[in-house]
């Protein structure tokens, strides 16, 4: 096809939009760098559909609403919100949102990130925020694989999963993420997949209103990568499998939440309960050890009471 | 504007280059530290947790590592607080990725390095100066620094706090490069008055939300003005190349726009930045001595012995030590190199600064580097002599 002639089929389709219709996602988003990234049929657009209804539903004030990504397609979810956003390097959104948070509490801190960003070279320091309980929400889209650099093995990837850097499958023991996320603390963790919109929108509200470390995975297609090279079909595919083989289970023991390959999904809301946050403890002992020497740090929740 | 009394210990007090450097920190307004244990830089942090919650709006937190503290520093830049890290030479390799990250996002920050021998592990406990090159050249990449290189603790009060001012004026990452020696060192160390100490504010952006555009530079300075989140400005930060807007953009033109600022926000102010002591080096008339040590740390106090070494056997030698020393005096040492005889490099490591030096003296005089490999100071007697051998 010619230059000219994809130019006049792309006025075409916008054309065939009426001028009153509006996106409700629009104003949550950069529009002025749409299109993204992303490919026809992947789940990480979807997530971040849910997401803003959950911005919509929760009544945070947005200019309060700060979100951190790493790298990877996941990663480029904080440049497509009309937020204060930082894309920042490989594995590391959750200690910068740490510094974010611990330096201006009254934010809501929200790390979005994929699975090999938040669980390989970012796996150490997911796990000492939940043991910290740092007030984050931290949202994993889970696609079992690298897609921005050409569907590489994850530590999600099961086996016999295909994968670029595992041509004859993958064979190392994934990890369980819930199962994670709970051993080490998080207050709320929960795993839907993106056929499962309302439920995800729903938790990540819940998330947004938590204090404390929050956990939610999504598990979202690859079709150009991941989908293609297991010989899974296209998104729609992905989809019926979701709706076959999801069972929605809350409160299940995170110890038995593990994904085989196109196995049974475990979904709902794990873990939902209440522990100090990091600020909170450390107002606490030094409140406790000096006394009136101490000023307290702020913690933000005078603001989040008002809110 | 002058100093937040609360963080400022005024008066004369006994104490190592590590707290001297804390303390310097503090006055200067810093507010965030992130760090990781690791000798023998240590007790910079060790005090911060001690100091911290009696200042009041700081915060110190331990982080898993060191890739943690150098990222975790960032997130507080853009919460608003002038923020800080402390390693030695491990912790400060793990650091060297988010280096770059303040160097392309531009966000001020001051990274410390108490430097011991290397490489890897090497001599926990013992000093060195082999990390000066990393602390310029460390990331990958193209951009620039400013590192500081204190002597004495006295010094390292004086320039931590100086490093604040210089990474929030120009926006760029700050190295304070001590060395165990003068991290270690008690010595006393005077602290002023908060009202005789000028604190470079964050250049805050005067603009409303909706016209501001993070990195689009409204005056001569080549540095954008600042916000920090939660304050309606929706900005967007990457470590990709980006626009004006903040907006990733992947091609050579936006590449070479971004690169060019950064770089040249401090090359073409390197002569208002850098910073340097001469004792003997040149008279009242003009005349410059026959040889030049140049050192740097705690190698330049050692130096001064063997300088006076060399004096009483009738050589007439100076000393030039420069203590902000990235970007390096580089007009200052073309200067030298033009009327001394001979230029001697002193330091603790296997040729660092020494190629600044030879690459600046392009041939005018000769170059000499008396360097090993770290772990004690020199023998000032073997600086005496190469002084005296270089002076013939």
């Amino acid at each position: 096809m010619s230059d000219d002639a994809a130019k006049s089929l792309t006025r075409d389709v916008f054309a065939t939009k009426p001028a009153t219709a509006t996106n409700p996602v629009d104003p949550y988003l950069r529009m002025d760098r749409m299109p993204s990234i992303w490919c026809g049929g992947c789940g990480i657009g979807t997530t971040v559909n849910c997401f803003t209804r959950a911005l919509t539903e929760c009544g945070l004030d947005l200019d309060k609403v700060a979100i951190v990504s790493g790298i990877g397609c996941t990663g480029r979810v904080a440049g497509y919100l009309n937020l204060d956003s930082f894309h920042t390097t490989h594995g590391r959104p959750i200690p910068f949102a740490t510094g974010l948070k611990l330096a201006n509490p009254e934010l809501k801190v929200v790390v979005y990130s994929g699975d090999g960003d938040l669980f390989a070279i970012g796996g150490n320091h997911f796990i000492h925020a939940a043991r910290r309980n740092i007030d984050l929400v931290v949202i994993c889209v889970n696609n079992h694989t690298y897609g921005m650099t050409g569907g590489q093995v994850t530590p999600t990837t099961p086996e016999p999963a295909i994968a670029s850097t595992t041509p004859y499958g993958a064979f190392e023991f994934p990890f369980n993420l819930p199962y994670l996320a709970d051993s080490c603390g998080a207050v709320y963790v929960a795993r839907w997949t993106t056929y499962h919109v309302r439920q995800i929108a729903r938790s990540m509200k819940e998330a947004l209103s938590k204090r404390g470390f929050s956990f939610i995975e999504v598990i979202s297609p690859c079709p150009t990568l991941y989908a293609r090279r297991n010989k899974l079909g296209d998104g729609l595919d992905a989809m019926k499998y979701y709706q076959e083989k999801s069972v929605i289970k809350h409160g299940a023991a995170t110890s038995e939440v593990g994904i085989g390959f196109q196995g049974e999904i475990v979904c709902g809301k794990f873990i939902d309960r209440e522990r100090e946050t990091w600020i909170e403890a450390y107002d606490r002992r030094h409140e406790v050890a000096l006394g009136a020497k101490f000023t307290p740090y702020p913690t933000g929740l005078v603001d989040a009471k008002k809110e | 504007m002058k100093a937040d009394p609360r963080g400022v210990l005024t008066g004369a007090h006994y104490m190592d280059g590590d707290h001297a450097c804390c303390e310097g920190a503090i006055a200067a307004g810093c507010r965030f530290v992130a760090g990781y244990p690791i000798t023998p830089s240590t007790e910079v942090v060790e005090r911060i947790a001690q100091r911290f919650p009696r200042v009041g709006d700081g915060v110190f937190i331990q982080m898993e590592d060191e890739i943690a503290s150098s990222i975790a520093i960032q997130g507080a830049v853009w919460g608003g607080k002038k923020a800080m890290t402390v390693t030695s030479g491990p912790g400060f390799s793990l650091m060297m990725e988010h280096i770059g990250l303040a160097a392309i996002v531009e966000a001020p920050c001051v990274f410390v390095d108490v430097q011991r021998g290397g490489p890897s592990t090497g001599l926990p406990t013992l000093p060195g100066q082999a990390d000066m090159m990393q602390a310029r050249w460390g990331s990958h990449g193209d951009y620039e620094i400013i590192a500081v290189c204190p002597n004495s603790p006295q010094e390292s009060f004086d320039l931590t706090f100086l490093a604040f001012n210089l990474a929030e004026k120009y926006r760029v990452p700050v190295m304070v490069m001590l060395d165990e020696c003068v991290g270690h060192m008690h010595e006393r160390v005077v602290i002023p008055p908060a009202e005789q100490l000028d604190v470079v504010e964050r250049k805050w952006t005067d603009q409303k939300p909706g016209q501001y555009k993070p990195y689009e530079v409204t005056d001569k300075s080549m540095v954008p003005a600042m916000c920090k989140a939660g304050d309606g400005y929706r900005i967007h930060i990457t470590g990709l190349t980006h626009d004006e807007r903040g907006y990733p953009v992947m091609n050579w033109q936006a590449q070479e726009k971004l690169i060019h600022r950064i770089v040249n926000k401090i090359r073409l102010n390197a002569d208002e930045i850098t910073r340097f002591e001469e004792t003997d080096v040149e008279d009242k008339q003009g005349n410059v001595a026959d040889v030049v040590v140049v050192a740097y740390g705690i190698t330049s106090r050692v130096a001064m012995r063997g300088i006076e070494l060399a004096r009483a056997k009738g050589v007439k030698v100076g000393l030039h030590r420069p203590t902000v020393i990235w970007p390096f005096p580089e007009k200052r040492i073309r200067q030298l190199a033009q009327k001394a005889k001979a230029i001697v490099v002193v330091e603790m490591n296997y040729g660092q600064m020494y190629y600044e030096v030879e690459r600046l003296a392009a041939g005018k005089c000769q170059t000499r580097l008396l360097g090993h490999g770290g772990g004690t100071v020199h023998d000032p007697q073997t600086i005496c002599d190469a002084i005296v051998e270089v002076s013939r």
